[in-house]
């Protein structure tokens, strides 16, 4: 409700200041708008997503030339030479074009890991910059001019205080579709992207999927900021689609605040007006000599860097000791629906002849054991055995060099973590894994992911409210049951290692899985605490949840667990009950050190 | 053939930058655009000499040094830790004032070749260290991102003020020596052999470097495994600043070998940066010799194309890094994690 409220008093603001400024301030706000609309897609992009661009000022220049081309060429193509009768039609043509060459681009580039993802960008920036410059259709350097005025219901734009509310709306449509889009299903998951791909994928997350849909929602962000240009200048030249003007709007976006969405119009103001002023003011003070604005523009950079690193949002934010509301958890949403498990004692899990090389170390040498649905198996053995490694064959994280896994039925050797975890695998990783700046719940409400279908649109758009109501709820569920209720909403970075453990666990349960996959979640813990979880895996198994464990907690293990599996060397050295283990020889040499 | 020299001469050159780019990244995760910004501070102040006049660059060494030695002056006077204060101050006060004086006492037009260049080297080399002093080294612990945005302000800021220092108009310098050696029909200019020839004097100096020398040796540890090269009481400070010594010393010298060949402006070291940019990232922004080969591998490229495609010169040598990374992202399955 106070959202709506802020956001009535923006609109209202933004709706009168044209009517109070001189011109020239409202063709600056022209700029910013635009300069704001591409940077609000970086933010997503760079700044949430990690995946740095440079290029978006060539996407600029993409949704530019189209309409520049089609709606004042006079010899075009019949099959094309419709979308020329309005700015709207070419718009909309615009938009597919740059998503198809997004599309294609992202598929080239994006499997790029770290910092060559940002020089690839680089590379096709240029590219496509000089490629305007260049080819004879799109006016080579002189450009095109003549472009008509966007009109609306026959209304056209042709003054600047006019195009201004049209670059406003779509600034405020792009900032509020974006907000929705991250506090959502599709959201988390694109937040995982940074520092979260190992734990996304294993919770279900098509990684990929994710970074290819937010470089075109970017580059869509980008080519609509390029039609509103060319419309307003009315022409169009190569200069502002260059490599510089591609660093500007990563400026932008990292010095208003790159995780934040309203950062990037802070940003784009910034930046735009402290160019405007100084090109305006420098040269009285020192002449028409050199080009001194840009020293100086640089210099300020480098303090806002140095002085405020995460940007000017989250620093004002801090001035104004502004929070985020904690999410409300509707308690009477729907339950999700639940996986049937299999029956008591059906075999779910079996590990046949699984060999792992890391070029000459075998971490696991024809490992074999297998798990009954309701059972509770622990994987032990001296550091090194091999425990984790284990782990990471069976849950998808890494393919064995050779042998067979088969998890409720299907071979799952060689298939992607994500694939398993939708058989009704699930896991807690030994290093925890969570998104430390997100909430318990949120981190928790990842692990949903493959419960809810809610796609980009429907979240950016607010389509999908009751199915993320019934996932934040269920998430809360997990939480309660774990006994973290009192985190719900602290960041979960917050938390102490153990809890943090127990978040991993939350996580793992919230999509219901059939086999649980916990590494060393005593870890950390006290001794209360060891035993509330024993008791919440003892209800697990109750349900017909197979555990299985890697622990090196013996007490802990030899209370709870059905059988043992004992590594060493990455062989299997025994099993059986936790008593036979207990008395096994082999084990108790491995663990003592054996008798010379 | 005489294409051949030309992509030759040049992408020896690209290799020298791409060498000081995977450098500086590997040690500090800086991707430092500015490394172009050397090159041609390096031709124009070397041009400036030989057209006798004082070089404005070594303002710019007065004025940076000062500022490193106010700010780490008063750290350690806060810290009263007066050790090194000599030092501190006789590097970045003392040795650029002497310098300028020196330049001002002699006639360097007058000097001959090899002066003009070592005065050049000393001008020029020392700015490195205290770029990173200045610009990187109170927000080392950053994001790759932050870096990288902290580079281009910098670039901005040294584009800035070589217009300041040098004008709009380019400038070349005197090559090393005139004429061509003639092998039967073959003739190669001698520039390039000088090109070629310092560059592969450089990267055996380079080599030899990292696999003798003490320090060469805790740039490498810091490359692989930063904290652990701390633990191990290397200073990421002084290895970052080394790196920048090494880097700029690099692209100075690479100015001084390309001024000869073509007309530099004040803002040529971009486009020149870029394409030894290209060429790391052929070689992955980690292998010297792969960056090395990339760079042999643009300047064809770059200089059969202006021959049979000028238009499209630019879009031709920035294009053939897709597939160069479409190679790369098909060979490298494993998947980035933790930044």
């Amino acid at each position: 409700m106070k959202r709506i409220v802020q956001l009535l008093a923006l609109v209202a603001v933004l709706a009168v200041v044209p009517a109070l400024l001189p011109p020239y301030y409202v063709t600056l706000l022209n700029y910013i708008g635009i300069s704001a609309l591409v940077a609000v897609g970086l933010v997503l992009l760079t700044g949430v997503g990690g995946l740095t661009s440079f290029g978006q000022a060539a996407f600029v220049g993409v949704g530019a030339y189209t309409t520049a081309v089609l709606t004042t060429s006079t010899s075009l193509p019949g099959w094309i030479a419709w979308a020329g009768a309005s700015p709207w039609l070419a718009l909309a043509a615009g938009l597919v074009i740059t998503g198809l060459i997004a599309l294609l681009l992202g598929s080239l580039t994006l499997k790029l890991s770290g910092h060559y993802l940002p020089l690839g960008t680089i590379a096709w920036g240029i590219s496509l910059y000089f490629l305007f410059g260049t080819l004879d259709f799109l006016g080579a350097q002189s450009g095109i001019s003549g472009l008509p005025p966007i009109s609306i219901a026959g209304f056209r734009l042709d003054e600047g205080g006019e195009i201004y509310y049209l670059i406003w709306a779509f600034v405020l449509a792009a900032v509020i579709t974006t907000h929705n889009l991250l506090d959502s299903r599709e959201g988390r998951a694109i937040r995982a992207l940074k520092g979260g791909v190992v734990m996304a994928e294993a919770m279900g997350v098509d990684t990929s999927r994710s970074r290819i849909v937010i470089f075109v929602i970017a580059a869509l962000h980008a080519c609509a900021a390029g039609w509103l240009y060319a419309h307003m200048q009315r022409l169009v030249n190569p200069s502002p689609f260059g490599l510089h003007h591609g660093i500007e709007y990563l400026f932008m976006a990292v010095v208003g605040g790159a995780g934040y969405v309203w950062g990037a119009v802070i940003g784009a103001g910034l930046v735009t007006l402290l160019n405007q002023w100084l090109q305006d003011w420098l040269p009285r003070l020192f002449g028409h000599a050199g080009n001194f604005e840009i020293i100086v523009f640089g210099l300020l950079l480098l303090l806002i860097l140095h002085r405020a690193r995460e940007g000017m949002w989250p620093a004002l934010l801090r001035l104004f000791r502004v929070k985020a509301a904690p999410k409300v958890i509707v308690e009477s949403a729907a339950a999700l629906p639940r996986r049937t498990l299999p029956a008591r004692g059906e075999v779910i899990l079996e590990v046949k002849d699984v060999t792992r090389r890391f070029g000459g170390l075998v971490a696991n040498k024809d490992m074999n054991f297998s798990m009954q649905a309701g059972e509770i198996l622990a994987l032990i053995g001296p550091n090194g055995a091999g425990k984790s490694t284990m782990f990471n064959q069976i849950s998808g994280v890494d393919t064995p060099t050779s042998g067979e896994i088969v998890f409720a039925g299907q071979v799952v050797t060689g298939r992607d973590s994500r694939e398993i975890a939708r058989l009704g695998m699930s896991r807690s990783f030994q290093h925890v894994r969570l998104l430390p700046k997100m909430s318990v719940l949120e981190n928790v409400a990842i692990g949903t992911h493959l419960r809810g279908s809610g796609g980009v649109f429907p979240s950016a758009w607010r389509m999908e409210r009751p199915e993320e109501e019934r996932l934040l709820a269920e998430a809360a569920r997990q939480i309660r049951r774990v006994g973290l209720e009192a985190h719900m909403h602290d960041e979960a970075g917050s938390l102490a290692l153990g809890q943090q453990r127990i978040i991993e666990i939350a996580r793992a349960l919230a999509a219901d899985p059939s086999l649980l996959l916990l590494d060393e979640p005593a870890a950390g813990l006290r001794f209360k605490e060891k035993e509330a979880l024993a008791e919440l895996l003892r209800k697990l198994k109750a349900e017909g949840v197979a555990i299985l464990l890697v622990e090196h907690d013996m007490d802990f293990v030899m209370g709870l667990v059905d059988r043992i599996v004992v590594m060493e060397f990455g062989q299997k050295i025994a099993e059986g009950l936790p008593e036979e283990i207990q008395q096994d020889e082999r084990v108790l040499a491995a663990y003592l050190g054996g008798v010379e | 053939m005489i294409l051949g020299q030309d992509g030759v001469s040049s992408g020896a050159i690209y290799a020298l930058l791409a060498l000081a780019l995977v450098l500086i990244f590997s040690v500090t995760r800086v991707i430092f655009i500015p490394q172009g910004e050397f090159v041609a501070f390096g031709a124009l102040t070397l041009a400036m000499l030989q057209a006798g006049k004082v070089p404005a660059t070594v303002w710019l060494l007065v004025a940076m040094g000062a500022i490193v030695a106010v700010v780490d002056g008063l750290a350690r006077l806060r810290d009263r830790d007066t050790e090194g204060l000599g030092s501190l101050l006789g590097w970045n006060l003392v040795y650029p004032l002497v310098l300028a004086a020196l330049l001002h006492a002699v006639e360097p037009s007058g000097l001959p070749m090899v002066l003009q260049i070592a005065l050049t080297l000393a001008i020029l080399v020392p700015l490195g260290p205290m770029i990173y002093r200045i610009a990187y080294q109170p927000i080392a612990e950053t994001s790759v991102l932050v870096l990288l945005i902290a580079s281009v302000a910098v670039h901005l800021i040294l584009t800035g003020l070589g217009l300041v220092f040098f004008g709009a108009e380019g400038a070349r310098t005197a090559p090393f020596s005139e004429g061509s050696l003639t092998f039967g029909e073959v003739s190669i200019n001698l520039q390039t052999l000088w090109v070629v020839g310092s560059s592969l004097a450089f990267i055996v100096g380079l080599a030899a470097f990292f696999t003798r020398s003490l320090y060469g040796k805790a740039l490498r540890a810091t490359a692989v495994n930063p904290s652990g090269a701390k633990l191990m009481g290397i200073s990421p400070v002084v290895a970052g600043k080394l790196t920048f010594l090494l880097a700029a010393l690099l692209g100075v010298f690479s100015g001084v070998l390309i001024g000869p060949i073509t007309t530099i402006y004040y803002d040529t070291g971009f486009l020149i940066g870029l394409k030894g940019f290209v060429a790391a990232i052929i070689g992955g922004l980690a292998s010297y010799p792969l960056a090395a080969a990339g760079a042999v591998l643009v300047g064809l490229l770059e200089s059969f194309s202006s021959f049979w495609a000028s238009a499209f010169k630019e879009v031709l040598v920035f294009t053939l890094i897709i597939p160069v990374l479409l190679w790369r992202s098909f060979n490298s399955h494993h998947v980035e994690d933790e930044e």
